[in-house]
């Protein structure tokens, strides 16, 4: 934790990304990073909020962050579970998703997501999990956020394989592909936030996070950052955020290591 | 018909060598036990299908069992990577296996085409991905009446699917309930059917009439194994052994480690021992 700040990078960034939430936004929940931000956004200012896992489970409302996309308390806490073809079929594919939120292994400056190969795909140096229901997510939704920890080596210039489409090549591709969804609108690192230039489509800060200096987003992207005029600095998180995630993240810890020390022989 | 069988018999008499073979649950109700009978009984060349092939499959092809994987999610939900099936992709250990990868909505499609009796699933998705330049059974149709181009991909057929339930009653009927996954279809796709389940029923007259049941004349065999689905869950029964995931990728990781872990968690093992796995998670479910 920083000594002047309070928070770390990385609670600031699950808060910053959980303001973007509306009460009433269809979100469809990526596991990691993205489903702390949305839980959050239940907990604090948006406890209407539809929060969607892929396994079918609709208007969740965990009390701990599930480990995987399909942990029990998920199901228990829905307002309904349906089979996996109809939550791609009905739900996603039909249109009824506001925001997909997604995290990312590699990003470009064009929000296309790669969580699938590093090097070439047919002999990968690292053969990664792959894009699950990514894919689709990232041309069904309405709109997509991506909430990533800020490396060289995770946003890169060139990504290696192109697991979910975010702008391409930039300016009118997702368009020219017949894909008539937003895509990428929101991008929340550790550091910043950034939203597409409206032309480009290109990855552009528009709010530095308390503290962070134009210099440390730059030294930690692989592409050269352009930075928005009239730069903002992201509020710090209020007293309540930062309870609701701390505790979010206590809950969850004591959840998933609790259930192997009393293992069976 | 439907017949109850000592798990040991139901895999012997539903699994050959090559088979198309899917064990499906997505998160939930994984047969594990089923996968861990037949890598006892050593079945090669195996086709394995799955969405999210998980520790069972890590697992298989870690035996070597797998000729190809047909998937949407080669990870370990939450916790990373599947390191046996890396080892095989990226280093052909401990033999090279064919890939044909899919996205859900892929899969999901292709698995109720299978059960529609289609020979493929139309959908709106893979634009723009570049699995659609990997994989030469993801193609496209154009939809006759708007001139859409939509994804296509072939139906999932398997020879036999194996999956994990609640119950049975005692004609064979099973229900599965809490988040079912791709299960009815898998089964419905498949030329056979095998289901291991927590118990069975005198009948299923107090249940509710749009609960998930899969009738008794969709299934080949049914075996009771109690905890069967761990470290993964039945919901009703117990919970899913987190720990267990956390614990597999240190296990996984290492090529002697995991041949250790096997002969004394599954060669030498037996269905009968899943019921005391899940005993300390049966509060909590």
């Amino acid at each position: 934790m920083s000594e002047e700040t309070g928070f770390t990078p990385a609670e600031m960034m699950t808060i910053a990304a959980s303001r973007a939430l509306k009460n009433d936004d269809v979100c469809f929940v990526g596991i990691g990073a993205p489903s702390a931000a949305c839980n959050v956004a239940r907990l604090t200012h948006a406890p209407d909020i539809t929060l969607i896992y892929e396994s079918g489970t609709i208007g969740t409302a965990p009390d701990v962050l599930p480990l995987s996309i399909g942990d029990g308390e998920l199901c228990e806490t829905a307002v309904t579970t349906v089979a996996v073809p109809e939550m791609f079929r009905y739900w996603l594919q039909g249109g009824r998703i506001s925001i997909g939120f997604l995290g990312a292994a590699q990003l470009d400056k064009f929000g296309n997501i790669n969580t699938t190969v590093i090097g070439d795909y047919f002999h990968p140096k690292t053969r990664l999990p792959g894009g699950g229901g990514a894919p689709e997510i990232a041309t069904s939704s309405r709109e997509v956020y991506i909430t990533m920890a800020q490396s060289k080596r995770g946003m890169v210039e060139k990504i290696d394989f192109f697991t979910s489409f975010g702008h391409g090549e930039g300016g009118d591709h997702r368009k020219r592909l017949g894909i008539d969804t937003a895509g990428p609108t929101l991008l929340i690192t550790d550091l910043a936030i950034w939203k597409p230039d409206p032309v480009t489509k290109e990855f552009t800060v528009v709010s530095l996070h308390p503290g962070v200096s134009r210099q440390r987003v730059q030294d930690s992207c692989g592409w050269i950052v352009k930075f928005a005029e009239g730069l903002d600095e992201t509020p710090a998180p209020s007293e309540l955020e930062l309870r609701t995630l701390r505790d979010l993240q206590a809950r969850t810890r004591a959840a998933h290591e609790g259930t192997g020390k009393e293992k069976a022989a | 018909m439907v017949k109850f069988l000592p798990l040991k018999q139901a895999v012997a008499e539903n699994l050959r060598d090559g088979d198309t073979v899917a064990f499906e649950g997505f998160t939930h109700l994984i047969p594990t036990a089923a996968a861990h009978e037949a890598i006892r009984q050593g079945f090669r060349d195996l086709t394995l299908v799955r969405m999210t092939p998980d520790l069972i499959y890590d697992q298989m092809i870690g035996m070597g069992m797998a000729k190809k994987i047909v998937f949407s999610y080669v990870g370990n939900p939450g916790v990373g990577l599947l390191r046996r099936a890396r080892d095989a992709i990226e280093n052909g250990f401990p033999n090279r296996i064919e890939v044909e990868e899919h996205s859900h909505a892929g899969m999901a499609n292709a698995y109720e085409a299978g059960a529609a009796g289609l020979p493929c699933a139309v959908f709106r998705g893979y634009r723009g991905a570049g699995l659609a330049e990997v994989n030469p059974n993801i193609r496209s149709v154009t939809c006759p009446f708007t001139g859409e181009v939509l994804a296509a991909v072939p139906a999932i057929r398997p020879d036999v699917t194996f999956i994990h339930a609640q119950k049975a009653d005692r004609k064979g009927n099973v229900l599965v309930e809490g988040i079912i996954g791709i299960q009815k279809e898998a089964v419905l796709a498949a030329k056979r059917a095998v289901v291991t389940v927590e118990e069975v029923v005198d009948n299923f007259d107090d249940l509710h009439p749009n609960l998930t049941v899969l009738p008794r004349w969709t299934i080949a065999a049914i075996s009771v194994v109690p905890g069967g689905s761990h470290p993964s869950y039945a919901h009703g029964y117990y919970a899913r052994d987190n720990a267990a995931y956390l614990e597999w990728d240190e296990i996984a990781a290492d090529r002697d480690r995991f041949q250790a872990w096997m002969r004394e968690n599954v060669l030498e093992r037996t269905a009968d021992d899943f019921a005391a796995r899940v005993e300390h998670l049966r509060k909590a479910a």
